[in-house]
């Protein structure tokens, strides 16, 4: 178990060190790319917590990550607060949400929560659209770079830098994955893993198991929330496009082909299908085909995604 | 005091009354037997007990306080472990796992556990691989790293060979030292070994209770049980 603590740290730690370092290296378009990979996959790590881990499928995260996204975004442009204070506004409020719908939701199980999941959802992107007024719907809010530049702890933070806002979303990456290490090799986490693999075992072992998955859904809805308001933030932009089914669809699929219940697979799951969609777009405007056959790949294939593979095969140590 | 009672428990299904105004007392210490035909509604009785089902009426005592209206989980943390009829493991999980998952519960010591069992020199197998009588006796070890006050085995020797058999016995009889055993059995030489009471469940009510002497005389129960067993 120490010897596990070890190889663990220096991989993670290695990754981040990579990502790190590869902004000396790449250019401007690759550098950009990778930035809203990192944010991305702060979201899709979220996702993976309830879903991988504890084995609750929601089809409504976006709902999640759009709390993120519109507070950031409404609360700069509109009521005029600060960029730091927003952001953690966005986390605080994406927890509170996140609370209440898994409280609602969680009355709900197996293939009922997954509705119960998208109709919250859709309500809350309609709720979006209905609020036009301040939303500005699919045409979005486009927040100004006066208000992305800010003073902090004496110095100038300027979110138009490219290089500022690749290290921070680096560092939010960082924090997001020591989060999900901390959970999933926790007790805690343990027993998220055994609601998973067998719900009705796991209560008559006396644990409070609609406790723990709200846990679950509080710190993945949590985690989506400041991966949206980072987001919006980082690329001075919110639209209603960024709350539909599309984006509660996104982090299952980065989760399911970079291997559901790892914790590095959501990152590389996001990376190959960013990729691959950007790759796949200078060629055909039909990038869902893409999607499709990798899907068909990973069905075929890899099953378990390819950090699961890699766990299966090689790593079995791999959180 | 009993250390488990129930009062007028009563469940249906439908219009099918699996079990019907049932009262039953389990003194501390003892080893008690619960046998009946299939679909007599024995397992229906302990999952009312351990709270996976909830009764239509009626009432269940442990240790003198009701827990009627508890939620299964806190039954379990008062102290009563429940081993499933049909084998109920985390089968992609190592055994140790398992058995920690239950310790960490139940304040319990897993190695310890499973040393108890037997299945010490298996901890890193995945338990979803284990051979079924191996399964049945992991499940075991969970309910002893729970240290309940209360186990009820539903139906443990199902399913083993003889020898496995043989082993069970000596083991229940080590668990019932230190902890009420609440078993659940169709196996009859089992049963007249371990029980010290058996009570005889048929078509949802308590038929007859008695030493294993007095039920293995008693005319009725001979008639729906025994003569057809
Ligand atoms: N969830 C359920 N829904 C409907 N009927 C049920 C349900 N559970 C049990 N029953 C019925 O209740 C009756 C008692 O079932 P139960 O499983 O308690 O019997 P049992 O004594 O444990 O039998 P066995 O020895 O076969 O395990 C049976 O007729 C069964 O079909
Ligand atoms: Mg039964």
């Amino acid at each position: 178990m120490k010897g596990d603590g070890a190889r663990i740290a220096l991989l993670h730690g290695a990754v981040l060190a990579l990502l790190f370092l590869a902004q000396f290296v790449a250019g401007d378009y690759v550098q950009l790319s990778l930035t809203r990979i990192m944010v991305l996959a702060i979201y899709a790590m979220g996702y993976n917590l309830l879903y991988g881990y504890t084995g609750l499928l929601s089809l409504g995260h976006a709902m999640f990550f759009a709390t993120g996204l519109y507070v950031a975004a409404i609360g700069t442009t509109r009521i005029g607060l600060g960029v730091p204070e927003v952001f953690l506004l966005a986390i605080a409020i994406g927890a509170l949400v996140s609370l209440a719908i898994g409280g609602l939701a969680l009355r709900a199980s197996g293939v009922a929560f997954m509705i119960v999941t998208l109709m919250f959802s859709q309500a809350a992107f309609l709720t979006i659209l209905y609020f036009g007024e301040y939303t500005r719907g699919d045409e979005g809010i486009v927040i100004a770079d006066s208000i992305r530049r800010f003073g902090f702890l004496g110095m100038t933070v300027d979110l138009a830098s490219a290089t500022l806002r690749y290290n921070l979303a680096l560092a939010l990456l960082a924090i997001a994955m020591g989060v999900c290490l901390a959970i999933v090799r926790s007790p805690l986490g343990h027993v998220l893993i055994a609601i998973r693999e067998n719900e009705s075992r796991a209560t008559m072992l006396g644990y409070d198991v609609t406790r723990y998955k709200l846990f679950a859904v509080v710190v993945s809805g949590t985690l989506s929330a400041t991966a949206g308001a980072a987001y919006a933030l980082m690329f001075a932009y919110a639209g209603s496009t960024l709350a539909s089914i599309q984006y509660s669809i996104h982090p299952l699929l980065w989760t399911l082909l970079g291997g559901a219940a790892t914790v590095l697979g959501p990152l590389a799951g996001t990376a190959v299908m960013y990729a691959v969609v950007d790759i796949a777009s200078g060629f055909t405007t039909a990038n869902l085909l893409a999607v499709g056959v990798v899907l068909i790949l990973l069905v075929l294939f890899f099953r378990k995604g390819l950090l699961g593979t890699v766990r299966q095969r090689w790593l079995p140590w791999l959180p | 005091m009993s250390l488990l009672e129930t009062r007028g428990l009563t469940r249906s299904f439908g219009g099918l009354t699996a079990v019907d105004k049932v009262d039953f007392a389990v003194e501390p210490g003892e080893i008690r037997a619960v046998i009946g035909p299939n679909g007599a509604g024995k397992t229906t009785f302990v999952n009312l007990i351990s709270g996976r089902i909830a009764p239509q009426t009626g009432r269940i005592l442990f240790a003198g306080e009701d827990i009627t209206a508890l939620p299964a989980f806190r039954r379990v943390r008062k102290g009563i472990a429940y081993t499933f009829q049909i084998t109920s493991i985390f089968g992609n999980l190592p055994v140790h796992e398992n058995v920690a998952l239950a310790a960490r519960a139940g304040k319990g010591n897993a190695t310890e556990c499973l040393t108890r069992v037997g299945l010490e020199t298996r901890s890193g197998q995945v338990a979803g691989t284990l051979a079924y009588g191996h399964q049945r006796l992991l499940e075991v070890a969970m309910g002893l790293a729970l240290k309940p006050r209360l186990l009820i085995l539903d139906e443990p020797t199902q399913g083993l060979s003889d020898g496995e058999i043989a082993g069970f016995v000596k083991l229940v009889r080590a668990i019932a030292s230190e902890t009420t055993v609440l078993l659940i059995e169709h196996n009859m030489p089992v049963v007249m070994e371990l029980a010290e009471r058996i009570t005889v469940m048929h078509r949802g009510s308590v038929l007859a209770e008695g030493t294993p002497a007095a039920i293995r005389a008693d005319p009725q129960v001979q008639s729906v049980y025994l003569g057809t067993a």
